[in-house]
């Protein structure tokens, strides 16, 4: 299988999965339990979701991973847990994708702050970053997608701790952005530009954002992302933000509203597009018929048209 | 310079350090506590919130004016309490049960005790009885709920319910990035606030 960046280098658009979370909860994860517990206790849940997104033709299939650093998973007492709960990730959806899809490792913000706003170390954050990538790695992803940023510091020590483990293991690196008077910032206050040098000078391979915002936000930020960036770029847009019917929580994005959208998201010059909150596999569904009639057409991506 | 404005703008550079010392010089002064509390910190904490509030200033700041606001009330409150001055009242704010994001909610309790509150902060992930037994116990006015999780946004309508039955005249406020008016509406909660600086207008409204 050809790697991730050398298809995006030819100009191939990617196509990630979608929500992990409501997958989860709809297969009996109770609130308040860790998402990340169903690797050891149901870990065949993990199949089915991979298979999924597998079959509504995504590229690539992420882990469920993303709280499972030693710091977050200490919020659960289940810190020493830390590199069982990666492995069992990774090798259930290698299982199901073979070399059908990419598998991704997902790593998420480790909940704490850094000194001097918060109370944690940069020490400690590394090395919690350091043992969660180490084991994904082990576990044998093809790349690693550090998602959900709001501190640009924290992102960087992520990638810091992927590269001395594997400096050839390609990292996407993914941050989330609240829409401002003054543009897109992060809650920590990086704007776009400053995510695009930090995370290039970090050593991203793949950057861009993911959750918080709705599709058509995501187009604005994607094109912003465009402007300061020489590295490709993934969206991975919620499904609108969530809202309550009838006391069920609802995203109000539906999966032909993504069909609509997406396109945008290709002019735009997005190498990689999947999903966040609330998007399901109908929602890849939706991206994968855009990207493939993108492809037909006999466009090149990269936004060169 | 008036000793109390520039401890408001030490506050608001995040300048702990400088707000300690200057508080306890205040202090050394005579100046009255409640005019150090009002004019220096609560003036300064009242600032970073409108500045947050327009996004033209971020978390870490407001972070490190919180960090400042505590190194000179920390001085004052054995003070207030000695001259019988009470703040404007008690409330007890947390993160509902199955929801460990407590960002938001930490940043209302920042806001809150700026605000001149008197802030018990359960924590995250509290439940929903937790709530209720704490601000009777406490005697608190209002109940400040957070969730991020939109699956954890039960535990408000739960805590809403409890009070209800209990025909409590405990105010509820309630926030988070999955939660909206048409939510709070639905579940009979007195307030939405839509971010922590939102929080203070709301509180001050309803109590």
């Amino acid at each position: 299988m050809k790697s991730i960046l050398e298809r995006i280098k030819n100009g191939e658009i990617l196509v990630a999965d979608g929500a992990m979370g409501t997958m989860l909860f709809a297969r009996g994860l109770k609130p308040g339990e860790p998402p990340e517990s169903v690797n050891l206790k149901n870990p065949e849940i993990l199949e089915e979701i991979a298979q999924a997104y597998l079959d509504a033709r995504a590229d690539i299939i992420q882990t469920n991973t993303f709280g499972a650093s030693p710091l977050k998973l200490s919020d659960y007492g289940l810190e020493d847990k830390a590199e069982e709960i990666n492995r069992i990730a990774v090798e259930r959806v290698r299982k199901v994708v073979g070399e059908k899809a990419y598998v991704s490792g997902s790593c998420g913000p480790s909940g704490k702050l850094l000194n001097p706003f918060g109370d944690t170390e940069p020490g400690e954050i590394y090395k919690s970053f350091e043992r969660q990538i180490k084991s994904l790695i082990e576990a044998g992803i093809d790349i690693i997608c550090i998602e959900t940023m709001t501190d640009l510091n924290e992102a960087t020590l992520a990638i810091k701790a992927a590269k001395s483990i594997s400096p050839e293991m390609p990292i996407m690196t993914t941050m989330t952005f609240d829409e401002t008077p003054r543009g897109f910032y992060t809650i920590m206050g990086v704007s776009i530009n400053d995510a695009v040098t930090g995370l290039q000078k970090a050593g991203a391979d793949i950057i861009g954002s993911n959750c918080g915002n709705g599709i058509e936000n995501m187009i604005i930020i994607a094109r912003e992302f465009k402007k300061f960036s020489r590295l490709p770029i993934i969206i991975q847009s919620n499904a609108g933000l969530p809202g309550l019917k009838n006391g069920e929580i609802f995203y109000s994005e539906t999966p032909e509203f993504f069909r609509e959208k997406a396109k945008d998201l290709i002019n735009a010059g997005v190498s990689i597009i999947g999903g966040c909150c609330g998007t399901t596999p109908e929602h890849i569904q939706s991206i994968r018929k855009v990207v493939d009639n993108y492809k037909e057409n006999g466009c090149k991506g990269n936004g060169l048209f | 310079m008036d000793i109390l404005i520039q401890i408001s703008e030490y506050l608001q550079q995040g300048d702990d350090e400088e707000v300690f010392k200057l508080t306890k010089k205040a202090i050394k002064l005579n100046l009255n506590p409640k005019d150090i509390l009002d004019n220096s910190l609560i003036a300064g904490m009242n600032i970073i919130g409108e500045q947050f509030k327009k996004h033209e200033i971020f978390l870490p700041d407001v972070l490190m004016a919180a960090k400042a606001m505590y190194a000179g009330l920390d001085q004052l409150k054995p003070l207030l309490a000695s001259k019988g001055i009470s703040g404007l009242g008690k409330v007890v704010i947390g993160t509902v049960q199955g929801d460990l994001h407590d960002i938001g909610k930490n940043l209302v309790g920042i806001m809150l005790k700026g605000a001149g509150f008197d802030v018990i902060d359960l924590g995250k992930d509290v439940p929903a009885e937790k709530f209720v037994e704490t601000a009777k116990r406490e005697n608190a006015k209002l109940i400040g709920m957070s969730a991020l999780l939109t699956t954890t946004m039960q535990t408000m309508k739960q805590v809403i319910e409890i009070l209800k039955e209990e025909n409590s005249e405990i105010k509820t406020i309630i926030g988070g990035a999955p939660v909206s008016k048409e939510f709070a509406n639905e579940i009979g909660a007195d307030a939405y606030a839509y971010d922590a600086a939102n929080t203070v207008e709301c509180v001050k409204k309803i109590m």
